[in-house]
């Protein structure tokens, strides 16, 4: 019988099976945050459980942190008490925090992989629908709600159904590599198969244009796999992805022997069967801007808004939708993508905060000055990205522009803490949603990679990369 | 958790594709850290102005369907972020029963561990729902939505089902696996991310 990755990881996780329900799944790493984390906590307290594997278990402090010098008492106090809270309960359950002035602090996707605690082959889980970044090392990681965060710390475990299987073949040769990114790739993908076309299913990336992928583009890819309606995607792992956990300060001791197994063990089988397949030829992908309130409304930086019937194509749910999210994106159909004007920019999140992604956006930056009616600043993903960040001098180059250097953490992601975009300010941003209200309530935001998020600082609208000097 | 029992009450027509987790409850009122409260918040943006004030067009602000417990959707509802809080929001305003035509994977799956009921159901019946005015009656244990003298069946997981209709606490239950656990455990060549 032949087996696809994830159906391997899947049945080598097994704890109970059995026929017709769900399964018990072991979890290997349990990732807590803030946010999604005190009312599990207050479970098992309530309970009187223990965490049953805190070894197994890491926290941070990402979503609402500030990303203004941290030395300052925090303003918001709801944010605060919630800080306060997860400090108290990693100390009563013995799990390790890395907290706000840590070294190691980070958007929690972002911390996993630099730490050497995300590997392949293994189950990995947060209270975070992006969890499905760790799958660019053939990992399943999948995110979970608060009752599933009790359900992991009292028990390790997780019923789940068994998802499907999506093949999502990449091939050919990006044509500009640098100016169409795996950001593009994954936006492209998502306008094709939609915003459920891998609902109940884990995606799978295959093919030469994903194995010519960085590490850290591979997790852009895997990041966003959620807004294609999967609660996974992975990439099996080969030399690179080996080469990126080697040395990591919390590799495990074993890895020789480790990557000895992953390269016997983690690939999909030739021929195996997979419940659903897409190709996609990378050599067409442009840069890609979204100009709606969902992923999937998406178009090349060259083309123009479409018309909602252009859109919708007979569906008329699709065609609505199209219009509602024009009409709050305040943008006419038939707009050119580059004549749209932003007030905003924001360089961050789990999708594109990673040091390459820093380098490629400075890269555009470097010896400019931003738009006069832009405000820009770069978020890294964790401060250890910061630090190296520094150490190449991108924070100067980026000052330099005018751009604000800030603190690690998610941000203007999702505006939990007060970066946050005023009503009516328009956001080039490389994140991962572009929901009503998503980066601030009246927001706009369009998706963007961070090298047209870099040049449409500077422009003060977006533009083709490609043409760039 | 209570057992999920009979329910009788109109239905909310919420006629919308897409509907995300951001606008079931707005970041902004992530930051409890208790799980009841939430139903004040639940669709805010659509719900309330830039002032706080009530926006009379939205169907929530409607009193008909003050005491409604069945929202009918469209597709993919609850995409987007994992936030439980959403299904909370939705359980504290008052619904127990979510209709549509799909839903995210992980709001479906918050659903049922907070007593939720999520309905998948083909459009040309949600279609019919939209239309109702009169109270219907929802039976879990035989699968039915009953309204006059006419009623539509759906689909539950056996599993599912039973753990509703029971309440049973999820963790008694994989609690009562722990020998397996453990065997498994003893097994296992995952390390330890801390010696
Ligand atoms: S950066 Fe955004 S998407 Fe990523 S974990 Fe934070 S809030 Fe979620």
């Amino acid at each position: 019988m032949t087996e696809t990755l994830f159906e391997k990881i899947w049945n080598s996780h097994i704890v109970v099976e059995k026929e017709n329900e769900p399964s018990l799944i072991y979890i290997d790493r349990h990732l807590v945050h803030e946010v999604t984390s005190p009312q599990a906590f207050d479970g098992l307290r309530v309970n009187h459980r223990k965490v049953r594997r805190p070894e197994l278990t890491v926290a941070t402090i990402d979503h609402n942190v500030p990303t203004t010098d941290r030395s300052l008492p925090m303003i918001d106090e709801t944010s605060s008490t919630q800080i306060k809270t997860l400090e108290k309960n990693c100390k009563d359950f013995g799990i390790k925090l890395f907290g706000i002035n840590d070294p190691n602090q980070g958007i929690v996707h972002v911390i996993g992989p630099q730490l050497g605690i995300t590997l392949p082959g293994s189950t990995i889980v947060c209270g975070d629908s992006h969890t499905s970044t760790q799958g660019a090392f053939g990992a399943f990681a999948f995110g979970i709600g608060t009752s599933e965060v009790e359900h992991t710390l009292a028990t390790q475990t997780l019923w789940l159904e068994k998802p499907k299987t999506f093949e999502i073949l990449a091939t050919g040769k990006r044509k500009n590599p640098f100016a169409v990114t795996s950001k593009d790739i994954i936006l492209s993908i998502i306008k094709k198969i939609g915003t459920n076309g891998g609902t109940g299913h884990v995606l799978e990336y295959r093919g030469d244009a994903i194995s010519d992928l960085s590490m850290e583009q591979r997790m852009t890819i895997c990041n966003m796999s959620i807004e294609a309606g999967s609660r996974a995607g992975l990439i099996a792992p080969d030399e690179k992805t080996f080469d990126y956990i080697n040395n990591r300060e919390y590799t495990p001791k074993n890895y020789d022997d480790l990557v000895e197994d992953w390269k016997n063990n983690l690939m999909s089988d030739s021929n195996s069967k997979f419940d659903k397949r897409f190709t996609i030829d990378v050599e067409k992908i442009e840069p890609q801007v979204s100009w709606g309130t969902n992923p999937a409304m998406v178009s090349d930086v060259t083309d123009k808004i479409p018309t909602p019937e252009e859109f919708g194509q007979n569906n008329e749910i699709q065609i609505e939708s199209a219009k509602k999210a024009l009409a709050y994106m305040d943008l006419e159909p038939e707009t050119l993508i580059t004549e749209i004007p932003i007030d905003r920019v924001f360089i961050g999140s789990c999708t594109n905060a990673r040091l390459e992604d820093l380098i490629d956006a400075a890269t555009i930056v470097k010896g400019k000055v931003i738009n006069s009616n832009v405000s820009a600043m770069v978020v890294p993903g964790s401060q250890m990205v910061k630090h190296e960040a520094e150490k190449l001098g991108l924070d100067k180059i980026f000052k330099d522009a005018n751009f604000e250097w800030r603190e690690s953490g998610c941000s203007m992601c999702l505006g939990m803490n007060p970066d946050i975009l005023k009503p009516g300010e328009r956001c080039a941003s490389t994140s991962n949603r572009n929901f009503e209200g998503r980066q601030g309530s009246g927001g706009q935001t369009h998706l963007v990679s961070p090298v047209m998020a870099a040049a449409a600082a500077i422009a003060g609208h977006f533009v083709d990369v490609r043409d760039w000097s | 958790m209570k057992p999920f029992s009979k329910i009788n009450s109109i239905v909310t027509p919420f006629d919308k594709a897409n509907v995300d987790t951001d606008q079931i409850i707005p970041k902004q009122f992530l930051k409890l850290i208790t799980k009841s409260g939430f139903g004040k918040f639940l669709f805010y943006d659509w719900r309330f102005d830039h002032n706080g004030q009530p926006k009379g067009d939205f169907i929530l602000n409607d009193p008909t369907y003050k005491d409604s417990k069945i929202l009918i959707t469209n597709e993919n509802f609850g995409c987007g972020s994992s936030r439980e809080h959403a299904v909370w929001a939705l359980k504290d305003f008052g619904f127990s029963v979510i209709i549509s035509p799909s839903f995210a994977d992980i709001f479906y799956s918050n659903c049922f561990k907070n007593g939720v009921l999520p309905i998948i159901l083909d459009i040309k019946n949600i279609k019919k729902l939209l239309e109702i005015r009169d109270e219907v009656e929802l039976d879990l244990n035989s699968q039915k939505i009953i309204f006059g003298n006419e009623f539509i069946n759906f689909e539950i997981d056996s599993h599912r089902k039973i753990r509703l209709l029971e309440g049973l606490d999820d963790i008694d239950l994989t609690l009562k696996e722990d020998q397996k656990i453990e065997n498994f455990e003893k097994n296992s060549s995952i390390a330890s991310i801390f010696e």
